[in-house]
């Protein structure tokens, strides 16, 4: 039908208005119902969104304390924070996906671990714009060459955050401990509200011990961020306390000369100050690199160190124990004295071995034909073992775990050492309930030469060897030296618990330091080599730890089965005689004699710290004792 | 009947036809007034949206500059021109559809533009806002008014066959606001209530059979997250319960030009392209947003007006749906943006950022004044 032909036009204008009006009417309450949708919002729940815009907005955030240092005696830095960066991308922001990933793997060393963990968390529900790190610690270089390439990478951003690094942590790894990223378990110890923004703890050693100090009080800040939650302007700020500088008694050069004197042997030297009980080395060798661990060690290094067979992860100074052997002998010399078991002057014959009764089992000295007649002081200074039998049963166990006791074997006496161990003092009642078997005097024989069951680690040693230098007066090994501040280590020291070892004739303290000065000095000295030559006088004596067996599942050659078959060198020992500086026990694992291995790593250790060390430090009254001890 | 005195009353009316200057540039001085004013006002709202960048203030303008250009090209047209060529811009529009599905360019998994060569890029599916009303226009202005039933049914495939091509791209919103402008023809032409109803009732029936069969996953995901966007906060719930703290914390009298935190902080997303209303509601308030849904009650009360006084059919038809399509604009988008309804990428029209919709828009309302200015001086 062509157009415009009867067409009723009124009709249908009129059609149309009808409509309109419909239209109209429709659109009208529409539109009301858009305005009463906005007044529900804007007017009746108003104070709901203006709540929600508010907490959109203000943030509060927690500012991490900054940790505290640590300084080794002489102001050197052991463990500081250094800015670690990573980088970061922000999916909102970045233009193609694949491509930035790609142009990031091949400007950054990125692991697939690095990516999966990425892709991961991109497919996690998040809030927009929030960033997602990608890799960790880069390197100075990466940095570099991800600024000269970021004009093409939106949305990828490198972040600093503080971490621990140690510098000399080959030397101190096991003395300092270090800290690791906060684990699940760690997380249900820790007060969530301090921790808010840490993200690592102390895991070991002094790092752990002191965690409480070093980590400090949390900050706060109330934030206006944008989306992404980028800080815009901080509104409102309590600064966080940052954690305390500790200073310890290690002296990094004495760490430092244990380390060179044991290099290439496994082993472990301890050196305490005695007259306060200052830890000054504690060195387990060989080291590891406790960096590493901060961030999170790789698999393959991880692996490297824990399956390396000179364990460097062990640390030998606090948790190595070993049988004493003759390092004991000093303090069961004590023991017999003050226990009336010998005399000064009692003497026996040695045949070259012991019997309790003569048909009995023979007890073989270490010299095939014995020592002839033997007194005490010769005993120690040749470490007669058929003497130390004798004094032995004479004792009996009882007396013999009391005294040892009082020289803090089968305790940790530590005050703050983290993750030491007591060692093993045997008794009849321990041999009883772990072993079921009744304690042969067999037992106690061994006992009398630190061999069988006894058990001690390197620091228990110098613990003792430090009390004979302080004459019986306990001090505690500690290794917080200082706070810097305003706040006392006492406040965060435990208690000491050690009565002092009071002799029924104090003067023993001093023959036995007199003996153990002739091991040293003597011209049948054990010792005497590693002495010879030396402007002050020392007291030491040797021991030799007999390597029982192998563990089965590990796997040596038969020129490393002879190597890891030879007995432990163990020396104890401290200089100057009249006035003690340093005490201290070495251990060298498989190092044959202890005369011929461990003394002379020790006297190197005295002469350092007395003649080498002193000219800068404390130690300048060593020399006049040492003339006073030559004019005598 | 009160309402029809005030609509054939206009030959007494001196706003009814335009005189003098207005009438030779074939401009309604009221439209144009309301439409300065949304536009002008938008672009104070837009600076503050873009985050006080002044470039996009400035595209905006450029783009309005060129939007009323066409606007004032299509107003010195007959509407006699646009009824003659209806039938050939529909055909031309089918066209492109078709061509963008083979050949179009896009983003996100969508071909919505043509890029033929020596021509700007342009979107077919803009273009058929235009003229899929004009074709259905044409085609049942050409007989008796109310329209038979198989005239309807041809009027409804006119619609329909667009719509399924726009759908194809895939852009439901499009599609849909391209139906309406035409179905909206269809109502004007005097379809009768009884098929309204029936209409109504197939669309319940289908909308559970487009919900299984017909929509994608991305679309459906809207829907849900419109009837509750608590259950997915950070993802595609995060941009509705985003908007509607803006518009909540806005209050009464808003937090102030330039002043609301939401998006200036970018916590609101497409803060001046789709979501730009949530931005007027949080720093103009309640009172903002009467002003402005007054503005747009003006505009489309004055379209209506010029559309139940055009002189025939064709006219009357075009206006009334193009009109009305305007309004879909303003009420989904502020549905959409007030947690109303889903989350569909309509714009407000003439305030959001963006180019294709304001020209298509503004040549619309070109037609309207066209329609209003051209009167033959023979009363029918």
């Amino acid at each position: 039908m062509p157009w415009g032909e009867f067409k009723d036009t009124a009709a249908e204008r009129r059609l149309f208005q009808r409509r309109a009006v419909v239209m109209l009417v429709i659109v009208f309450l529409l539109m009301a119902g858009l305005i009463a949708r906005m007044y529900q919002l804007q007017v009746v729940e108003h104070d709901i969104y203006t709540t929600l815009s508010d907490k959109n907005r203000v943030q509060v955030q927690s500012v991490p304390p900054p940790r505290g240092l640590v300084y080794d005696r002489n102001q050197v830095l052991l463990a500081e924070n250094r800015p670690v960066f990573s980088v970061t991308v922000v999916p909102e922001r970045v233009s193609g996906m694949d491509a930035t990933l790609e142009q990031l793997a091949s400007i950054l060393d990125v692991s697939e671990e690095d990516m999966e963990r990425f892709q991961r968390r991109l497919r996690e529900p998040r809030r927009p714009f929030q960033e997602i790190p990608l890799r960790y610690d880069l390197t100075e270089d990466e940095i570099a060459r991800l600024a000269v390439h970021r004009h093409e990478l939106p949305g990828v951003e490198v972040e600093a955050e503080l971490v621990r690094y140690y510098p000399h942590s080959e030397l101190t790894a096991h003395a300092l401990g270090f800290v690791g990223r906060i684990n699940r378990d760690e997380l249900q110890r820790i007060d969530p509200v301090n921790y808010a923004g840490t993200n690592y703890i102390g895991k070991s050693g002094v790092e752990r011990f002191y965690e409480e100090l070093l980590h400090g009080k949390v900050g706060y800040q109330h934030v206006e961020t944008n989306a992404r939650g980028r800080t815009l302007r901080v509104l409102e700020r309590e600064n966080p306390v940052p954690g305390e500088d500790l200073q310890l008694h290690i002296d990094l050069r004495l760490q430092n000369r244990a380390h060179e004197l044991l290099d290439g042997r496994r082993g472990a030297i301890v050196a305490i100050e005695p007259a306060t009980g200052g830890i000054l080395a504690l060195a387990s060798v060989p080291g590891f690199d406790a960096n590493k661990f901060v961030t999170g060690i790789s698999v393959p290094d991880y692996r490297e160190l824990s399956e390396s067979k000179d364990k460097p992860l062990f640390n030998r100074a606090l948790r190595g124990q070993y049988p004493p052997g003759s390092t004991l002998k000093p303090m069961l010399a004590i023991a017999a004295l003050d226990s009336g078991a010998v005399t000064r002057d009692y003497t026996i014959w040695d045949p070259g071995h012991f019997q309790i009764n003569s048909a009995g089992r023979r007890w073989r000295d270490w010299k095939r034909g014995g020592h002839g007649w033997v007194d005490l002081t010769y005993a120690m200074t040749q470490s007669c073992d058929v003497y130390f039998y004798e004094a032995a049963v004479e004792m009996g166990v009882d007396t013999m775990v009391n005294y040892l006791a009082h020289f803090g074997f089968g305790e940790d006496a530590t005050l703050d050492v983290s993750g030491a161990l007591s060692g093993l003092l045997p008794s009849p009642d321990w041999k009883r309930a772990t072993r079921n078997e009744p304690w042969y005097p067999g037992d106690t024989v061994n006992l009398g030469i630190g061999q069988g069951f006894m058990l001690s680690t390197p620091l228990q040693l110098a613990t003792a060897t430090a009390l004979i230098a302080n004459r019986g007066e306990w001090v505690e090994p500690r290794l917080l030296k200082d706070i810097q501040g305003d706040r006392t280590p006492d406040e965060f020291l435990p208690n000491e618990t050690h009565e002092p070892l009071k002799l029924k004739d104090p003067s023993n303290w001093e023959f036995i330091a007199d003996a153990m000065a002739e091991v040293m000095h003597g011209v049948k000295g054990t010792a005497r080599a590693a002495a010879r030559g030396a402007t002050y006088r020392m007291a030491g004596k040797t021991g030799t730890a007999q390597v029982f067996s192998l563990a089965e599942d590990e796997e040596y050659d038969a020129e490393e089965i002879r190597e890891r078959l030879r007995d432990h060198a163990l020396f104890v020992g401290f200089a100057p005689l009249e006035n003690p500086q340093i005490a201290v026990a070495v251990i060298v694992e498989n190092g044959g004699g202890g005369s011929s291995t461990a003394a002379p790593v020790a006297r190197a250790l005295f002469d350092a710290w007395l003649l080498e060390f002193s000219a800068t430090g404390d130690g300048a009254l060593v020399s006049k004792t040492d003339f006073e001890n030559e004019a005598r | 009947m009160a309402t029809r005195e005030v609509f054939s009353s206009t030959a007494s009316n001196p706003l009814g036809r335009p005189r003098g200057l207005w009438s030779a540039l074939h401009l309604d001085p009221i439209l144009l007034f309301l439409l300065l004013a949304l536009v002008s006002g938008g672009l104070f709202v837009l600076y503050s949206g873009a985050d006080r960048n002044f470039d996009v203030v400035k595209a905006q303008g450029l783009r309005f500059g060129v939007a009323f250009m066409v606007m004032l090209v299509f107003a010195q047209l007959d509407p006699s021109v646009f009824r003659r060529w209806a039938p050939w811009l529909y055909g031309l529009g089918l066209l492109g559809l078709i061509a963008v599905l083979f050949v179009g360019v896009g983003a996100k998994g969508a071909q919505r533009w043509l890029a033929l060569p020596g021509l700007p890029r342009f979107q077919p599916s803009e273009f058929m806002k235009l003229a899929v009303p004009m074709m259905a226009a044409w085609y049942l202005s050409r007989h008796f008014l109310p329209p038979r039933l198989s005239r309807i049914g041809v009027g409804l495939a006119i619609v329909l066959l667009p719509m399924v091509l726009i759908v194809k791209q895939p852009d439901l919103g499009t599609s849909l606001l391209v139906g309406m402008a035409g179905l909206f023809v269809v109502f004007f032409a005097g379809m009768s209530w009884k098929l309204i109803s029936a209409f109504f009732v197939m669309v319940s029936v289908a909308a559970p059979v487009m919900w299984f069969f017909g929509m994608r996953d991305y679309q459906k995901q809207r829907v849900l997250t419109m009837l509750d966007p608590q259950s997915d906060p950070l993802g595609a719930g995060w941009n509705i319960i985003q908007s509607k703290t803006a518009i909540g914390s806005g209050g009464f009298d808003g937090k102030g030009w330039l002043q609301g935190t939401q998006s200036h902080l970018e916590f609101l997303p497409e803060s001046h392209t789709d979501f730009i209303v949530a931005v007027l509601a949080e720093e103009f308030g309640f009172i903002g947003i009467l002003v402005l849904l007054s503005v747009y009650f003006l505009i489309i009360l004055r379209c209506l007006f010029i559309a139940a006084t055009a002189q025939d059919s064709f006219s009357r038809l075009v206006a009334g749906a193009l009109t009305m399509t305007f309004f879909i604009y303003v009420f989904v988008n502020v549905g959409m943006v007030s947690g109303l309804l889903p989350v569909v990428g309509v714009p407000l029209p003439l305030v959001s950022y963006g180019g294709t919709s304001t020209v298509t828009l503004m040549a619309a309302f070109g037609i309207l004044m066209s329609i209003h200015t051209h009167r033959r001086m023979i009363t029918a």
